[in-house]
This record gives C-alpha cells, structure tokens and sequence, in this order.
C-alpha cells in the first residue's frame, strides 16, 4: 500500500529526507518516530504529493506520488501537525466542505458526516463555531476530517496530542478499528507508548535518513541486546549459583531474585527452570524484564555510530 | 469544463461565505458600497452648484463626474488586495491550507478558486456603489454616463481587481507571513497609485479614448501576473519555505555565481560571460530598441498636434555656425571635465532611477524613463523641420557622435532594467521569483558595470568635447 525508495528531499542546500526506504501493507500501522526536525513531516508531505522527491520514487494505494498525484491525494486521509480548521465555520459545514472537494455524493457525505461526529462525541458540538472548540475537540474534527472519504491510507501526525485521556484512548481504539479493516497507516508521534500500543512496525528517522526500522520485538533486541529475564524465589536465593554451560549471562541476583540474559530464551528458560526446581528452589515466577520502546527510541537517537537496522 | 471548475468554485463558495463572518471585510466593503458613493455624489453636486452659482467653468464640473464615478468604482475594489494576502498568506501562515494541498485540488483550481473569492465581494461591492453613485448623480444634476464611459469604468475597475489579487498572490508564495505580505504589497500599491494617477489625468484630460489602451495594459499585466501565480503558487513553493528569514548568504551566494557566470578570469568575464549575457537580453534589446524608434516617433506626432513657433529653436544663428556660440557654450560647463562628471552622473542618475521605478512597475516606468529624452528629440526634430531644417539633419547634429554611444547605453541599460522588472511577472521554472530576479539583477549589474557605464563616460566625454562644433558644423552645411 506504501512503498518508497531512496526518497529523498533537499531544500536548497539542506537535506531533509535522505533515501528512505518503506513498505507497508494493507492492514499495518507504522509508527514513525524522530525528533522534531527529523524529516517526519516532510517524508509525509511527499507521500501525500504535497512534496516532490528529489531523489526516489513513492507509490501511494498503488498511485505513484509523483505521476499520479491527484489519486494519491483522493486515496490518502490526512491529520496533519497543525489541524488547519476555519475557526468560522461549524463542524457540519467544514465536513460537507471537504466532502465536496473529496467528490462525496451528498447523501453519503452526511451519513458519514453524523457517524463520525457521533463516534467522536462532537454530534452536540456540531453547529458550533469551530473557534470556540477545545484543542482535543479540533483535534477529534481534523481526524473526523481525514477519515471523512474513507481512504485506503491514513497519515496521521500526533494523533492524539492536545487529548485528554478518556478521548486519546477513544482515537487509539478507532485507530485500531482501521487497522483491521484493512487501511495502511502511519502515524508520526512523539507518544512512545503509544507507538508502542499501535504500530506492528517502527521506524525511527534521524537527519533524514532512517536509522533503524523493525517490530518492537526486533528494535529492542537489535539495539539492546538480547532479553532480560528475572526469576522469584519463596526462598533465600543468597550464595546460590546458577551457571549454565549455554547462552546465558547472569546480570544481577538479590535476596530472593536473580536476572539474567539470554538470547535463546526458548532453550535457555526452560533449563534455568528445570535446574532451580531440581535443586529445590522454590520459583514464584520468571518473567522477561520490560524494556520499554523509550530505551530503544533513545539509543538509536543518541548512537554517535553508523547505526543502521532495518528489517531486523 | 464545469466539472474541472466544480472544485475551485467550491473554495469560493466557502471563502466568499467566511469573508461574510468577518467584520473586519464588511465594513469597509458596506462603508465604501454605501457612504462613500453618497459622499462622492454631495461632492460633486456642491461643485457644480458652486461653478453655477459663481459662473466658472463647466468643464470642471463635467470632468470631474466621470473622474469621481471612476474612483467610487476603484476604492471598494482595493479592499479585493486585503482579502487576497488574508486568503492566500493568511491560509498559509495559520495552515489551515494543508488540509487543502492534502485534498485532490489541483494547484490551479485552488488558485482560481481564491482568486474569485477575493475578486468577487469587492467587485460587486464597487458596481453596487457605482449604480449608487450613479442615481444619486442623476437625482441631483442629472448627468448619466455615456454607455461607452459606463463600459470603460466597469472593465477597468474589474481588471484593476485582477491586476491587485494576482499580484497578491505572487506576494503570497515569496512569504508565509500576513506581516511581510502586507509589506511587500507596496510592490502592487505603488504602481497601482502610479496607474490610478495616470487615470486620473486622462479623466480630467477628457482624454476617455485613451482609457483603451489603459484597459489593454492592465489586462496584458493581468494575464501576465496570472501565469506567473499559477506557475508560482504550487505546493512545492507553498510547503518548501518554513520562514521569511533574510537568509542574506544565500542571496550573495545566488547573486555572486550568476554575476561571475562561467568566467574563469576577468577577460573571460569581459570577453564571454558579457556577450553570453546580452545574447539571453536579446529579446529585451531588440524590444528597447524599437520602443527607442517609438518613442522617436511619438515625439514627432506630437510636434505635429502641439505646435511651437519655428523660431523658438533659434537655429538660424546655429546655421550661421556662429563661433560666439561654442564660446557660450563654456559657461555651461562644455570643454571641461567637470562637464563630463556632470552629463556622466546625470545619466547614471538617470538610469538609478529607472531602475528602481522599474522595479516598482514590472519594467514599464523604468523604460518610459529612458525613452522620454528621445521623445523630446523627436518633437524637437519635427520643430527643426518648421524652421527649414531636415528633422533627419538635427538629429544627426544633436546626436551625433555622442548618440552612437549613448543610444546603445540607453538601449542596453533598458532593456536590463525591463528584464529586471519582468522578473516579477515571468514564470521561472525549477527557482524561486526571489532566485530569477536575483539573477536578473546581476545581469543588470555586469550589463551596467562592463558595458552602459563605460559607455555613458564614453558618451558624456564625446559631447562635452566634440558635438558642439560638429552640430555647428552639420547646421552650418545645411
């Protein structure tokens, strides 16, 4: 549904997108992480044909971005960075305004129109002056405003910036709904739990270029290492030693606990399990040790290295 | 075709409706529809009841009618400039344009759309207050405009609308601010105040005939700032700057390289990049040259409608080559080189200023500038010819050797400062408006620095020295 390469953008003499390389299906999200001035916003900007790559090609729903633009743009919802709503017009009449230049035939504009009014909570608001709307509720109209034409691919910036916690957890949950229902999505944010919660991939972007992209699962054992693991114990595990002659490093052992790493966690595990019980420790439990996205996002960021994972 | 134009005339339903809800475009638009006609009409029925009751002259009184029924027509329209730089500028620098540039909209839609929704209010607005000028005008004197004249207003009133709003929009892709918009407006204000002047003479004139060609102009002009805004107003120039930053490094960068050109050394400047440069000014050149051969010959036309006594020039003594008279010529700072300092800064001066009027006015005043000293020579050929001279005889005597110089200088350095100003109205493909008249810039500098400056010098030294005594020498033959 969304497949680049070597996209690039240069500004003069700056270079703001350097050789990206995607591909998204139907049905995936993709989160898009970076700091701010990494190239998120302009990468996005030449997948909607708003941009025009100067290194590269993009195809959009099977469009090309570049020959092809106006279906890329008819086949692409948008929730961009700034919402962009006319503070004058109520949510009703700014719809039924891009509805008509999405083509909408009238009737299907407006059951689309009060579905997602009503699935956002703005069906009271609707003949409101937009002026006069919460920045969540602009923030739930422009994402009303992407979804409006139903399209195949959704790029959303900072979905749920600006949202209280009951309303982003209402855009999380239909951000899911899409997903199933077979749309391409990406999703920039600075929200790593979020990105997390949503995206089956992440790809983080420095300077323009990519510099590692995977599952959260992969990332984490790419750029961390391999898995952490801790196993409780009932009983004092205090001058017992566990050594195994396989991939397998002990990181640190307390009173009643001990953690160590492994990167063969379906050989190793059981092991350490049939080891400790043999030798009558009594196991609580043994859990993998959380290692959150947070970790992975800042050590691709900071790494002074060619850093580079992709498909990992 | 109404399918291609359906999604522009939606952007001007929803602009026009939301121009509706701001107070700050109705009320100058209602005060300028309602009042001012009303104050327009007062003024000239308290003219005209004071030329009767004191028994002045008519004719001030029916020139000024038709001059205020062509300003209560053009004031509602400025408001169409303001509504431009909010629409286009004011989209961009709130970026509620995104969403726009997002949607399927072709560029050109997205413009035309804007453009009507900023042309159509002010416009209705300035023939609702014509129409109210009009019955008032009527009702008090009872004057009613001839339909030629009611024509003439009501074209150039809508022209004058696209000339500002097209303007605008090329305004609004050199900025992202409302503020820089609002300055770089002057470069519309400007010529446009110049214009409504030069329409004002032509209305008191009585001159309406010529209000045609006023007409024609603008409406090349319009077409003109049209296709550069199309050309300009696109995503990629919407979306590609961030900031109005002076970014002065980059400007001297742009400048410097098309200034040195492909030159390596300065006899490869002098002897390559110079011809290289005037071989692209070849359009220009040619067009100087035969707005030069114009001018020349409006200047004749007119000798022939506003004559002057023959003996006004006083040419006889010049036949008589009398030697009294290179004498005199003297204390007019001939035979010095304080002479040539003076004719030398008079036509740099002359040229500083035509570029900057060319500048403001797409190159026109810069060349009208230029031209105006050979219209003068020609009216004053055609005045020789009164006294017995061959117009073709004064011309050689008054621009010989001297014009060989000064002709090419002034040819050259028009048609660089018309190029300079066309800049602005001139689709550059791949570069910015800022980049192509950069660049139009350092063609006029190496033009003036290699080429008009040496020889204007060149020019100021021949006739301080030697057209003196071969004008007397030519007239005397004669």
């Amino acid at each position: 549904m969304i497949e680049t390469q070597d996209l690039s953008k240069k500004f003069e003499d700056f270079l703001a997108v350097d050789g990206v390389g995607l591909k998204i299906g139907a049905g995936e999200v993709l989160a898009l992480l970076g700091p701010n001035g990494a190239g998120k916003t302009t990468t996005v900007r030449m997948l909607t044909s708003v941009l025009l790559p100067s290194r590269g090609w993009a195809r959009v729903a099977g469009y090309d971005t570049v020959s092809q633009a106006p279906q890329v743009r008819a086949s692409v919802g948008v929730l961009t960075e700034q919402h962009g709503l006319y503070g004058r017009m109520n949510a009703d009449d700014y719809l039924a305004f891009f509805g008509r230049l999405y083509n909408m035939d009238k009737a299907s504009c407006r059951q689309q129109v009060n579905r997602l009014l009503e699935d956002f909570g703005l069906a009271e608001a609707r003949k409101r002056r937009i002026g006069e709307y919460s920045k969540g509720m602009r923030q739930k109209l422009a994402l009303a405003r992407a979804l409006l034409h139903n399209p195949p691919v959704l790029l959303l910036d900072e979905p749920t910036s600006a949202m209280d916690p009951e309303s982003a957890r209402l855009v999380r949950d239909s951000i899911r709904s899409l997903r199933t229902a077979s749309r391409t999505i990406i999703i920039c944010t600075h929200n790593l739990a979020e990105a997390e919660e949503l995206a089956d991939q992440i790809a983080i972007i420095r300077r323009g270029k990519i510099i590692a992209r995977g599952t959260p699962t992969d990332l984490k054992l790419a750029l961390l290492g391999p898995a952490e693991y801790e196993m409780r114990s009932a009983a004092h595990l205090d001058g017992w030693k566990l050594d195994l002659p396989v991939d397998f490093t002990l990181t640190g052992q307390g009173l009643d606990w001990l953690r160590y790493r492994t990167g063969q966690p379906g050989k190793v595990n059981p092991l350490v399990l049939k080891v400790s019980l043999d030798q009558g420790i009594p196991i609580t439990s043994l859990q993998e040790v959380p290692r959150s996205l947070e970790d992975v996002y800042l050590r691709a960021i900071n790494s002074t290295d060619g850093l580079e994972v992709s498909h990992v | 075709m109404f399918e291609r134009l359906r999604p522009a005339l939606i952007v001007t339903t929803r602009e026009v409706r939301d121009q509706f809800r701001d107070w700050r475009i109705i009320f100058p638009i209602v005060v300028l529809t309602m009042f001012f006609p009303f104050l327009m009409n007062f003024t000239a029925s308290q003219i005209v009841a004071f030329i009767q009751r004191y028994g002045g002259d008519m004719l001030i009184g029916d020139r000024l009618i038709p001059f205020l029924l062509m300003i209560v027509g053009f004031f509602p329209v400025t408001v169409s400039l303001v509504i431009a730089l909010e629409s286009f500028v004011g989209e961009s620098e709130r970026r509620s344009i995104e969403p726009l540039l997002s949607s399927p909209l072709n560029d050109w839609q997205l413009y035309l759309g804007k453009l009507l929704a900023s042309l159509v209010p002010p416009l209705a607005a300035s023939y609702l207050g014509v129409a109210v000028y009009m019955y008032g005008v009527w009702r008090n004197v009872g004057w009613t405009p001839p339909p030629t004249l009611l024509i003439q207003v009501i074209v150039l009133t809508a022209v004058q609308g696209v000339v500002m709003v097209s303007g605008a929009v090329i305004i609004s892709t050199q900025t992202t601010s409302v503020r820089a918009a609002n300055l770089l407006a002057s470069f519309i204000i400007v010529p446009m105040a110049l214009l409504i002047q030069g329409e004002s003479v032509l209305m008191f004139w009585g001159r309406y005939s010529l209000l045609w060609w006023v007409i024609v102009g603008q409406i090349v002009l319009a077409v003109l700032l049209v296709r550069t805004g199309i050309a300009h107003f696109n995503r990629e120039e919407l979306l590609g700057r961030e900031l109005d930053v002076l970014n002065v490094r980059w400007a001297l960068t742009i400048f410097w390289r098309a200034f040195v050109g492909e030159a390596h050394s300065l006899g490869g400047w002098l002897f390559g990049e110079i011809g290289r440069t005037l071989r692209r000014m070849a359009i220009p050149i040619v067009l100087m040259t035969l707005l030069l051969g114009v001018g020349i010959w409006i200047g004749i036309e007119q000798a022939k409608i506003y004559t002057l006594p023959p003996g006004l020039l006083n040419l006889d003594k010049l036949k008589d080559a009398d030697p009294a008279l290179l004498s005199g010529l003297e204390a007019f700072g001939f035979y010095s080189v304080s002479g040539v300092t003076y004719i030398w800064l008079h036509n740099l001066r002359a040229v500083a200023l035509a570029t900057l009027l060319g500048i403001f006015s797409f190159g026109v005043a810069g060349v009208l500038i230029l031209i105006a000293p050979l219209t003068l020579m020609g009216f004053l050929s055609q005045v020789s010819a009164g006294a017995g001279f061959s117009p073709f005889v004064f011309l050689l005597a008054f621009l010989s050797p001297h014009g060989l110089l000064e002709l090419p200088a002034i040819i050259l350095s028009g048609a660089a400062i018309f190029r300079l100003g066309a800049t602005l109205v001139t689709p550059a493909p791949g570069q910015t408006i800022g980049e192509a008249f950069l660049k139009a810039l350092a063609d006029w500098a190496k033009i003036m620095i290699a080429v008009v400056i040496p020889l204007f010098l060149g020019a100021a030294i021949l006739e301080v020295f030697v057209t003196p005594h071969l004008a007397l020498r030519i007239l005397g033959s004669f």
